[in-house]
């Protein structure tokens, strides 16, 4: 009397999934209706579709972390800060004698050391206003997984209230030819900021303890430790900056 | 300045990387890698088409090289232990179980089930970032989620490893 659709495998995915046509969708039913085994089985499938939104949707509501947003958004500040960077090492370069004009015009660029990329790095990130770190401190725990994965090293940030100094964020930095650096910038209340930089050890670099640079009129703090070399930059005072770096060298010394 | 196209496709993009890889840092790398390439690629890109397809197609492409070039990603999703369901309410201890047989199909049947089941691509959707024909995807989807029915029900397969 009623006839049997047949029911393929596709039908049932698409009824799994809504979306089939209404009056196919019935017929399926239909047929469900009288093998109830079958019924078992899609339920299941229904389940799987539930339990895939029940679990991941919650990404949806999460906000964008800012260095993906950056991707698309922030071209014009990173070519800046390229050009920044490649003129700041040509003229540390230059004054430092590290750019040797042969005859020939032939012009060797070594790369800046580690202290002057630190104070660059300093100058040109607390200078922006409008994206000063790619990952804010309402990341922080992102900030911290996804820096530690790219430096190659467990990084950790130093909590540096009692000095006034909040975290604002961080980003990541190209280093040396050992690889990629880390900058976790902090600011005062008044809008002071300090930047501890960390960088996977130049080859070659022995450890050192607690040292003091100066770099285009900033005094940088630096310590090197069995990988990573750490650079502070932005307090003025020096026994502040020590005690500062004190707290940070046992922070990152976990 | 008006938002980049692709910003509304990220929120989906990590969705579907995060479920895919089950490792945020993998995953938010993954979607970083997609977008770059599609800023590159963005010339070749049709205007009018299906910007949200096209970007999935980038990250499946991103994703298989990887698979095999490097296994990094397989060792990077093993079943994970994770605490007994004694003091678990049912419903958590189903989504505990879902998510180890996610981990026990293939990294294709994964992609398959994910980009359907949670991304609602529709099946010519799919086809096209999987650059398989509609009628392979079908079949490969009633697979997969064959194979996720059959792991939840305990009836074959590896064990699901279970940690007091």
């Amino acid at each position: 009397m009623t006839h049997t659709p047949t029911l393929s495998e596709d039908d049932i995915q698409a009824y799994v999934d809504g979306r089939l046509s209404a009056s196919r969708h019935s017929e399926v039913d239909a047929y469900l209706d009288n093998n109830p085994a079958e019924r078992e089985r899609i339920r299941a499938y229904q389940d799987q579709n539930a339990l895939l939104h029940g679990l991941f949707d919650h990404v949806l509501d999460e906000p964008t972390p800012e260095h993906l947003v950056n991707v698309t958004t922030l071209k014009p500040a990173r070519k800046l800060y390229r050009v920044a960077a490649v003129m700041a090492y040509v003229i540390i370069g230059g004054i430092s004698g590290y750019v040797l004009h042969g005859n020939d015009t032939k012009t060797v660029i070594v790369q800046a050391p580690f202290t002057e990329r630190a104070a660059l790095a300093h100058v040109v990130y607390t200078a922006e206003m409008l994206h000063p770190v790619e990952v804010g401190a309402d990341q922080e725990p992102h900030l911290v997984q996804w820096l530690s994965k790219r430096l190659g090293h467990p990084l950790h940030t130093p909590e540096l209230n009692k000095f006034g100094y909040q975290l604002v964020g961080g980003r990541l930095l190209p280093g040396d030819s050992s690889g990629a650096a880390a900058q976790f910038m902090y600011q005062t209340h008044t809008g002071a900021r300090l930047t501890l930089y960390v960088s996977v050890k130049d080859k070659g670099t022995a450890q050192t303890a607690f040292r003091i640079d100066e770099q285009d009129g900033q005094q940088v703090m630096y310590w090197v430790d069995d990988n990573l070399s750490f650079a502070l930059v932005g307090e003025k005072d020096r026994n502040r900056l020590l005690d500062i770096a004190r707290v940070a060298y046992q922070a990152m010394s976990f | 300045m008006a938002a980049h196209p692709f910003n509304e496709h990220i929120p989906s993009l990590r969705r579907y990387a995060i479920a895919l890889l089950r490792d945020r840092s993998l995953a938010d790398d993954l979607v970083q890698d997609t977008l770059e390439r599609g800023l590159k690629k963005f010339t070749l890109f049709q205007k009018g088409s299906d910007l949200r397809a096209w970007l999935f197609t980038l990250m499946h492409n991103l994703f298989i090289n990887q698979l095999s070039t490097s296994r990094k990603w397989l060792h990077n999703t093993p079943p994970v232990d994770v605490p007994s369901g004694d003091d678990l309410a049912e419903e958590m201890v189903t989504a505990r179980d879902f998510m180890q047989a996610l981990q026990l199909i293939t990294a294709e049947q994964r992609a398959i089930i994910l980009l359907i089941g949670l991304e609602q691509l529709s099946y010519e959707q799919a086809a096209t970032v999987l650059n398989l024909p509609v009628g392979t995807v079908m079949s490969r989807l009633a697979r997969a989620r064959e194979r996720l029915r059959v792991l939840m029900n305990g009836e074959a397969g590896p064990q699901l490893r279970r940690v007091k």
